[in-house]
């Protein structure tokens, strides 16, 4: 399966060359070489995929190169390759496929294509090695491989003051959860003597089983530090409660790599490795007990600030957010394969809707705010029917026992799984769940109907109005550099009472519509077709080990009662339908109620006020504590009684501060003499 | 190569070029230190080559007796021979990048470099305490000439600090000298690594030489000299400064205060965290509200040294291998830091963080050699920042899971610091016009910067050819040192072996 080189490396390989050759390549080349490589890797994934899916292939691991070798401590460049990576290399190269083809027209206006292409080709590469990682360092390197990327991806536009500051606090938000990643590490090379996945996961139980360590001063379960520590880390990456004020601050980053990074790939990055890791997360009920907690929380506190906000962009990230709260609490509950399961149907919806989101975008002139959407569908038919198909797979549209859409499927497992599990923190994250999924239901429709019922309230937004200036001649363009032109060919002069100023969305080009209609038919039909491989019963055979598949799980859930199957169909029924009443049949009912429960609004449009909790216990904390280290701790104490004190011992017997310098080096040359001659002396007089 | 004095050749070089240098002009000073620096990198090269991995303990040794038990005493172990290596990389560079900035008393300048580099390798290289005492103590004063002729408008006030601070140290660590020549009667430094001092004379020995190598490191709270030197020392000062002389401390601890004094390092590993959490947090703080490039990049090497002490207290492999390599990759890192700052400070003159923003856009290619080690110092895997620290941090962790804990909160607050340096300086709109009219990177510079870059992705890749050479030394150590290291809080403790069916039982509730 020496394939997997190529798939992993190609990308790599791809970044340097676009990267260095910049713009003396060329766009066309870079955007050729980075799109063809993914398409490579992508083609070989597939292969490997269905290999694994028809039973034919066996987990393997490629050696690269030797890494570090340190005492005990040995671990190498390997690349893993098992049915959770395969369904990762899917996952991940089909995506960045397809989010490179469709950058080819939403960046086709940018002037630093290449750089661009160059950062999603290696952030493709760093997420591969995160899993096809061997041992938990190599997992580490993918993880903050991945990180740089998101970074240099968050702050694309770097000359914006928003998106530096998004993609810093992206990385320092990150490192947080990475201390509990590295801390996590440490801890299971004190245990275990080694940091190879395999052998970890296969000594768990023996290891682990009654053990107790010190730690910080008090003794734990082993295993709950270890996991905990390690969850910790997934919690960064994966944005959970707590760790998730980044997140929707990424959206500032160009919308392709929302789709690709912060939707579909690397924020489930922390999905992947608890389930990597399950056989050590099994060993700890405590520990599972906090995942299932913080996911059934992040599902839920996600869903609820979806519902007010304006930015597409956002409601689509806290969307996010609260899914990969789905995948952890399934997790949680022992049911890793509905969680992949959710991971990988999620994926394709999830970029599908954001890529159906930078189509509007792009249609709309750069405009994100929603109050100034509406009645796009007749202008934008395909992407309104686009995103119609991601609106009906992430909301979970279904009929129990016939088919339905990807979301139904998935989301559906993990409700059942956590009701069937049985204990009262599984019934919590169920309620949790059922309740997000109206949440998500509704919020997900107002984007729909926001967007594209109702009539045009384009007029109020400045990007269309500088759009028709632009088109009539008079205005500048002073915020178009650093964005993906959209359309200047607007040929209307007469003021217009209908709303839409005059302007013209335009549908976009065939190399965005076309990643937009592959997607589609996976949202479609992803759940259809792969269900059957990854949560039914049997499908111990399809996972081979590379999770802890737990079949009296899957059967517990086939056992649930009806209310359990179809509570999903009725809050997604009743989500839609408030959604409805709210957005097209009664539009003053929104600002109605928010009059009505001002406070409950407020809290949730600022989002819980982490931001600004953060910021008063963390960030205004550390620069005053800066500042009085430097001025007081350095300067009023240390030097002030240290080397200022001694000088002003020193300047008494001298006024020139220029014969003192010299002095120094005189006096210190005298030092050393008058030390050598004593030294001299000692040894010859001895 | 028996027999053959390479390393009393790698000392003579560069003390003739010195030599040479003082009488030129400046254009032929610069030719002349450029040659000896190439000439020393070569003879490194060759040392490398020629070193017999695993073999013995101290090679090319050479030994010559001067006068009543005085020795010239030379050789290396693979620890001496990666920190000469480091050094005879970074002296080039530092020609390079003192090449148009020099203008004044360029000869000297010249001379001063040049015999700070013979100093550095004799340091390294010194087989006899007192040689090592020599070396260790003068190759300081061409770099207080440095700070104080060529340095900023601060120099002398610079150079004042740096003097005080090293004074104190170097005295006391001379007097216990002294008592340990005196009660070992040798001063050969192999001899003494394996002498067994008693454990009352290790405790104020070690304190002793602490003092010396605590100021040289710097470690909290007597690193205030460090930001001062590094802002008032021109460029190519501060590239030696953070690359080798600051790693002259850590040296000390590993090859005096550890194997010397095992007994009292396990007493006063407690003082050396204690200082070292100390540094990491309070020197992150302090980075991270700072104005100046070049403080910041200063204080964060407090808090990089701060990583290698705990690592060589942790008393284990992995701490001691991970220091060593820190202090290879921060003598890498840093010093490209500071030469990037140069860079800059050569077309604009300030170091103010405020008067830049927006490099990205007139120097791309500036940008992206800063940002690779801006993330080597933040540690990212894959450079070489990464495996010293974390080998380190993994090192403390078997000795004391809070040490471990608070220092490696070091990676959020340097993610914090550097990247606000970077989004300030390299990003954000081109704010004053002379900033944005600075070309890019030109050929000297690009000459500079490629060397740095490609070893500090080596040294990220594929560590192993740093690790090797050193490894049997480090094993020695070990050996040396975990005799008298203090237990880990970890204590793991194998669970009395339930039964069976209640395991099954605990299982099958989650089933």
């Amino acid at each position: 399966m020496s394939s997997i080189l190529f798939i992993v490396f190609l990308p790599l390989a791809a970044a340097i060359i676009a990267g260095l050759g910049n713009k003396k390549l060329g766009f066309v080349p870079s955007k050729v070489v980075t799109t063809g490589a993914l398409f490579i890797s992508c083609a070989l994934s597939w292969t490997i995929f269905l290999s694994f899916l028809n039973g034919s292939a066996e987990a393997t691991v490629v050696p690269v190169l030797q890494w570090v070798k340190s005492g005990d401590l040995d671990f190498a460049w390997a690349l893993r390759v098992d049915t959770l990576t395969a369904v990762m290399l899917v996952v991940i190269t089909s995506v960045s496929a397809l989010v490179h083809l469709y950058s080819w027209g939403y960046m086709s206006e940018e002037p630093d294509q290449p750089r661009f292409f160059a950062y999603l080709s290696l952030f493709t590469f760093a997420m591969l090695m995160l899993v096809t990682a061997d041992n938990l360092v190599q997992m580490f390197f993918g993880w903050e491989g991945v990180g740089l990327a998101s970074y240099l991806l968050i702050g694309f536009w770097f000359r914006k003051p928003s998106a530096n500051a998004a993609a810093m606090k992206a990385f320092v938000v990150n490192r947080v959860g990475d201390l509990g990643f590295m801390m996590g590490i440490f801890g299971v090379f004190l245990v275990f003597g080694t940091v190879s996945i395999p052998t970890i996961l296969h000594t768990a139980p023996q290891v682990l089983n009654g053990s107790t360590i010190g730690f910080l001063g008090h003794r734990f379960d082993t295993a709950t530090v270890l996991c905990i520590l390690l969850f910790i880390g997934a919690m960064g990456k994966s944005a959970q409660l707590g760790l998730h004020t980044w997140l929707p601050d990424a959206m500032e980053g160009p919308t392709p790599v929302s789709a690709l990074i912060h939707a579909a790939t690397m924020v489930t990055a922390g999905v992947f490795m608890v389930c990597r890791l399950s056989p050590l997360f099994e060993t700890s009920p405590t520990a599972l007990a906090f995942v299932t907690f913080i996911g059934a929380a992040t599902c839920f506190f996600a869903a609820t600030v979806g519902t007010t906000q304006t930015d597409i962009k956002r409601v689509i990230a806290y969307s996010t957010c609260s899914q990969l709260g789905y995948m952890f609490f399934a997790a949680g509950v022992g049911a890793y394969g509905a969680a992949m399961f959710h991971l990988f149907t999620h994926a394709f919806f999830k970029a599908l809707l954001f890529l159906g989101a930078g189509s509007v975008i792009h249609a709309m002139h750069h405009e994100q705010d929603m109050r100034y959407y509406g009645g796009l569908r007749k202008h934008i038919p395909l992407t309104y029917w686009a995103m119609m198909a991601g609106t009906l797979a992430i909301t979970g549209v279904g009929i129990v026992d016939v088919a339905g859409f990807a979301g139904f499927y998935s989301k559906d497992a993990i409700l059942e799984a956590a009701y069937a599990k049985g204990t009262e923190l599984s019934h919590f994250a169920f309620f949790m769940g059922i309740f997000a999924a109206l949440l998500t239901s509704f919020y997900s429709w107002r984007l729909v109907f926001l967007t594209f019922f109702g009539k045009p309230r384009w007029e109020q937004s400045e990007h269309i109005q500088h759009a028709v200036h632009d088109a009539h001649g008079h205005g500048h363009d002073d915020h178009g550099h650093d964005h993906a032109h959209g359309h200047d060919d607007h040929g209307h002069h007469d003021a217009h009472s209908d709303g839409t100023a005059g302007y013209h969305p335009h549908e976009s080009p065939a190399n965005m519509l076309v990643p937009l209609g592959i997607l589609s038919l996976g949202a479609v039909a992803a759940g259809f077709v792969f269900h059957g491989a990854f949560v039914s019963e049997g499908t111990g055979e399809f996972w081979k080990g590379a999770l802890v598949f737990n079949e009296h799980l899957i059967h517990a859930m086939h056992g649930v009662p009806d209310w359990v199957k179809w509570a999903p169909f009725a809050v997604m029924a009743t989500g839609l339908l408030i959604a409805w009443y709210g957005y097209i049949k009664n539009t003053r009912f929104p600002a109605a109620f928010v009059d009505q429960f001002g406070f409950l609004y407020r809290f949730l449009l600022n989002k819980w006020y982490f931001d600004e909790l953060y910021h008063f216990i963390f960030v205004r904390p550390a620069m005053a504590l800066g500042r009085v280290f430097w001025k007081v701790g350095d300067q009023g104490i240390i030097d002030r009684f240290g080397p200022n004190g001694a000088a002003w011992v020193v300047a008494k017997g001298s006024k020139a501060a220029v014969k003192l310098q010299s002095g120094y080096l005189y006096s210190y040359a005298l030092v050393m003499l008058v030390g050598l001659v004593g030294a001299i002396s000692w040894v010859i007089a001895r | 190569m028996s027999g053959f004095p390479i390393l009393n050749l790698m000392l003579l070089v560069p003390l003739v070029g010195a030599v040479a240098c003082l009488k030129a002009g400046r254009e032929q000073a610069r030719m002349i230190a450029l040659v000896t620096t190439l000439v020393d990198l070569v003879l490194g090269a060759l040392l490398w080559a020629n070193f017999d991995t695993g073999g013995a303990q101290w090679q090319f040794t050479e030994r010559a007796n001067l006068f009543a038990g005085f020795q010239w005493a030379l050789g290396i172990d693979g620890i001496a021979l990666l920190l000469i290596a480091l050094t005879v990389f970074l002296m080039p560079i530092c020609i390079g990048a003192s090449w148009n900035s020099i203008e004044k008393r360029a000869g000297e300048y010249y001379a001063a470099f040049l015999l700070m580099e013979t100093l550095m390798i004799g340091v390294f290289a010194a087989q006899d305490l007192f040689l090592f005492y020599i070396m260790f103590e003068a190759g300081l004063i061409p770099m207080y000439l440095i700070i104080g002729i060529w340095g900023g408008a601060d120099r002398i006030y610079a150079s004042y600090k740096f003097f005080l601070y090293t004074l104190l140290g170097s005295v006391l660590m001379l007097i216990a000298m002294f008592w340990m020549v005196n009660a070992a009667g040798t001063t050969d430094i192999p001899t003494l690594m394996q002498y067994n001092f008693p454990p009352h004379a290790q405790t104020w020995l070690f304190l002793a030489f602490f003092a010396s190598f605590a100021v040289k490191m710097p470690m909290w709270p007597v690193h205030t000299w460090l930001p001062d030197a590094h802002v008032q020392a021109p460029t190519a000062g501060s590239v030696i400064l953070a690359g080798v002389l600051l790693k002259m401390g850590g040296y000390g601890f590993i090859r005096f205060s550890l194997p010397m004094f095992p007994e009292a390092s396990a007493q006063f590993a407690p003082l050396v965290w204690g200082l070292s959490m100390a540094a990491v947090v309070i020197t992150s703080l302090i980075a991270l509200v700072q104005h100046d490039m070049k403080k910041l990049i200063a204080y964060s090497s407090v808090a990089h040294m701060a990583i290698v002490t705990i690592g060589l207290f942790a008393f284990n492999t992995q701490g001691l291998e991970g220091s060593m390599l820190i202090m290879l990759s921060h003598g890498l890192v840093a010093g490209a830091l500071f030469l990037g700052v140069g860079v800059i400070y050569d077309r604009l003159h300030t170091r103010e963080i405020d008067r830049y923003g927006g490099l990205a856009i007139n120097m791309p290619y500036f940008a992206l050699f800063f940002l690779l080690f801006t993330m080597a110092s933040i540690g990212l895997p894959g450079t070489s920042g990464f495996v010293g620290e974390f080998l380190s941090l993994m090192g403390v962790y078997q000795e004391s899971s809070w040490v471990a804990l608070v220092c490696t909160t070091g990676i959020i607050l340097g993610a914090a610091y550097m990247l606000y340096l970077y989004r300030r300086v390299v990003f954000g709109e081109q704010k004053n016009a002379d900033a944005a009219a600075m070309p890019d990177l030109d050929a000297r510079e690009w000459a500079m910067m490629v060397p740095l870059g490609l070893v500090t992705l080596w040294m990220g890749v594929y560590p192993e050819s740093f690790l090797a050479p050193m490894r049997k030394d480090i094993a020695l150590l070990e050996a040396r040192v975990a005799v008298a290291a203090p237990k880990g809080d970890a204590q793991v403790k194998k669970g009395a072996a339930k039964p069976a069916a209640e395991h099954e039982a605990a299982h099958g509730e989650a089933h």
